[in-house]
């Protein structure tokens, strides 16, 4: 592929609240080469997560393209948006997000029911993506019954166990003390270093962004 | 089998609220087909009657006899083969205040009854001993199961329309062609009711109550009655034919607006049903919208959400569904028991079970449908930032 990775050009994002439309991204263009690990900095309000939301195919801008390793996303349909992000995003909470009533491997098994993969072959990725993390003797716990910094990381295996194109993290170590958040951080760093993977992630922390190789901030709505 | 996995979990989640919901509608359920149960008995009449027999009665009332002369001009009516006669006879056997004492007695033709009522089946033997003996019974299975009636027992009663003290041996007890058939009645010889009024009460005169035409073919039935009828109408007894169905759905009729209350009392069980589980389901669905929103984020799209929640929906429905209809057949049973002389055919038709499941099945599609379609609405963004 020639190109950056992603591609936004003059991407405007608002949203109403009752009748007044807030201005929350202003045409920002950028683009985010492969292999990249990205920082996207900024106060409350500045449009950061917003910005992570639409390169993840989770929101549609108002105005502008996104084009990420060739599509154009901004055009897709629900469904196909839908099947987009399964095949090429893997999204990192702020909280984790996992189903309470699943295990440690159901939970990041989810993502590959949606794949055509065989039992045997799910359970390889699994197990495969668990032990990256270093939870491979968590299998089959639920989250309640693990720690924070481990129920990120089993949010991060659930993340690249179907092996997509971005890894898209939003305040990844927000909600962790520091040396868990250390953990996440080096395993992100990691999974950008050796496996490839194009990272990016949005914090206010000045601490996590050293970890990424380019930091953008964001202001009221435009990048610095 | 994933989908399965994740819906019994999350059907499990609030254990206690699925366990009520489940009881609220296994309640409904075994209300609503107790209903249809109720209903289906109330017609149980009207749905064995045959379809080649008719009734002529005194066009003003039954109560009022007709003369048992006329079965001789009703018997020369084209397409009659076959005419039998029978008087209610009404009378009180044992403690007048128990249901259980109350059933149909018949004073029949003992020549000619049964050959128009094949459905009472009755052992050649036994039918040969009745006809025999002036003042034998014939008495049902069920009926007799309840009272312990065996052969060769006595029956003693008091007659109210025909006073006096009154004895009948068991002779036979017959069998219902099949679960349809009533089997709580008793027959006795009419002749035996016309001896003993004559005398013991002089100058009483004895008619036949109503008479049973049996037509071949029947779609005759509307000539023959416009015969017969006109063939009275100047009489002292003017008469009303009609088939044996119209003449039960005479009886029916009478309580029409019990019956219209009770089917539409069995509708709005069913709105219940559907509010005891949106109630439940639409709780459980808006805790986990950001759980949907998570799992929309992955690649789930809104078919999968549907079968999640619906899924749910349908699993606490169906087993709710279950065991309400489970508990429909000892209730209805139990009814039964309590009141013989009301419903002596009920049980829970086939019909009464795939409409109970079906209201079930109904009220969880319902149910499920309106959050799944507010959940399948609402953005990934929306959704991450509702707290459950």
């Amino acid at each position: 592929m020639t190109g950056p990775l992603i591609q936004i050009r003059n991407v405007s994002k608002s949203y109403r609240r009752d009748s007044m439309s807030i201005p929350v991204l202003q045409r920002i263009s950028l683009d985010v080469p492969e292999g990249e690990f990205i920082a996207l900095m900024g106060p409350s309000g500045s449009g950061k997560t917003t910005l992570l939301n639409l390169i993840a195919g989770i929101d549609r801008p108002n105005e502008g393209s996104i084009t990420v390793d060739g599509t154009e996303v901004t055009k897709l349909g629900e469904s196909e948006l839908a099947k987009w992000r399964a095949r090429h995003i893997g999204f990192v909470f702020q909280f984790y997000n996992l189903i309470p009533v699943l295990t440690a491997y159901e939970n990041v098994e989810l993502p590959l029911l949606l794949t055509p993969l065989s039992k045997a072959e799910r359970k390889q990725h699994v197990t495969t993506a668990l032990g990256l993390v270093g939870l491979a003797d968590r299998l089959h716990h639920y989250p309640r019954q693990l720690s924070g910094g481990q129920e990120q990381r089993v949010a991060i295996a659930r993340a690249i166990a179907p092996d997509p194109t971005i890894l898209v993290a939003d305040e990844p170590t927000g909600d962790l003390d520091r040396q868990s958040a250390e953990e996440v951080l080096t395993l992100l760093d990691r999974l950008n270093k050796e496996f490839k993977k194009t990272v990016v992630m949005v914090t206010h922390d000045p601490h996590a962004a050293q970890r990424a190789r380019t930091v953008r901030h964001l202001e009221k709505g435009e990048l610095q | 089998m994933r989908v399965l996995k994740i819906v019994l979990r999350n059907a499990l989640r609030h254990k206690l609220r699925t366990a009520l919901t489940i009881v609220g509608i296994a309640t409904a359920v075994m209300a609503f087909g107790m209903i249809r149960t109720v209903v289906t008995a109330w017609n149980a009449g009207v749905t064995a009657s045959a379809t080649n027999r008719m009734i002529t009665r005194h066009r003003v009332s039954i109560i009022f006899p007709v003369p048992l002369t006329d079965r001789m001009q009703i018997s020369r009516v084209p397409s009659v083969v076959g005419v039998s006669w029978a008087n209610w006879f009404g009378g009180v056997y044992g403690d007048p205040n128990d249901f259980k004492n109350f059933w149909p007695r018949f004073a029949v033709d003992a020549s000619t009854y049964f050959t128009l009522y094949p459905e009472f089946q009755v052992p050649p033997d036994q039918l040969q001993a009745f006809q025999k003996e002036r003042n034998a019974c014939i008495v049902g299975r069920k009926l007799a199961r309840e009272h312990g009636f065996k052969l060769g027992d006595v029956i003693s009663m008091e007659g109210d329309i025909y006073p006096g003290p009154w004895q009948f041996v068991v002779r036979g007890i017959y069998t219902g062609r099949d679960p349809s058939v009533d089997e709580t009645q008793m027959f006795f010889h009419w002749e035996y009711l016309y001896e003993q009024v004559k005398q013991r009460e002089p100058g009483r005169g004895v008619d036949a109550g109503f008479y049973i035409l049996k037509i071949d073919p029947p779609s005759a039935m509307a000539t023959v009655a416009a015969t017969v009828d006109s063939a009275f109408t100047n009489s002292s007894a003017p008469t009303k034919t009609e088939s044996e169905r119209e003449f039960q759905q005479g009886f029916v009729s009478m309580s029409s607006a019990i019956i219209t209350s009770l089917k539409v009392i069995s509708l709005v069980i069913v709105g219940i049903l559907l509010l005891v589980l949106a109630n439940t389901i639409v709780m459980a669905a808006r805790e986990r919208t950001r759980e949907y929103a998570v799992l929309k984020t992955l690649g789930f799209q809104g078919r999968h959400i549907a079968a999640f929640i619906i899924g749910e929906s349908l699993l606490i429905g169906l087993i709710g569904g279950l065991i309400g209809l489970a508990l429909t057949f000892p209730v209805v049973h139990g009814f039964g028991m309590a009141l013989p002389g009301f419903f002596p055919v009920i049980r829970v038709e086939p019909l009464t079970i795939v409409l109970a499941l079906g209201a079930a099945v109904f009220a969880a599609l319902v149910a499920g449908a309106l959050p799944t379609l507010r959940v399948v609405r609402t953005s990934i963004v929306n959704g991450l930032r509702m707290i459950g």
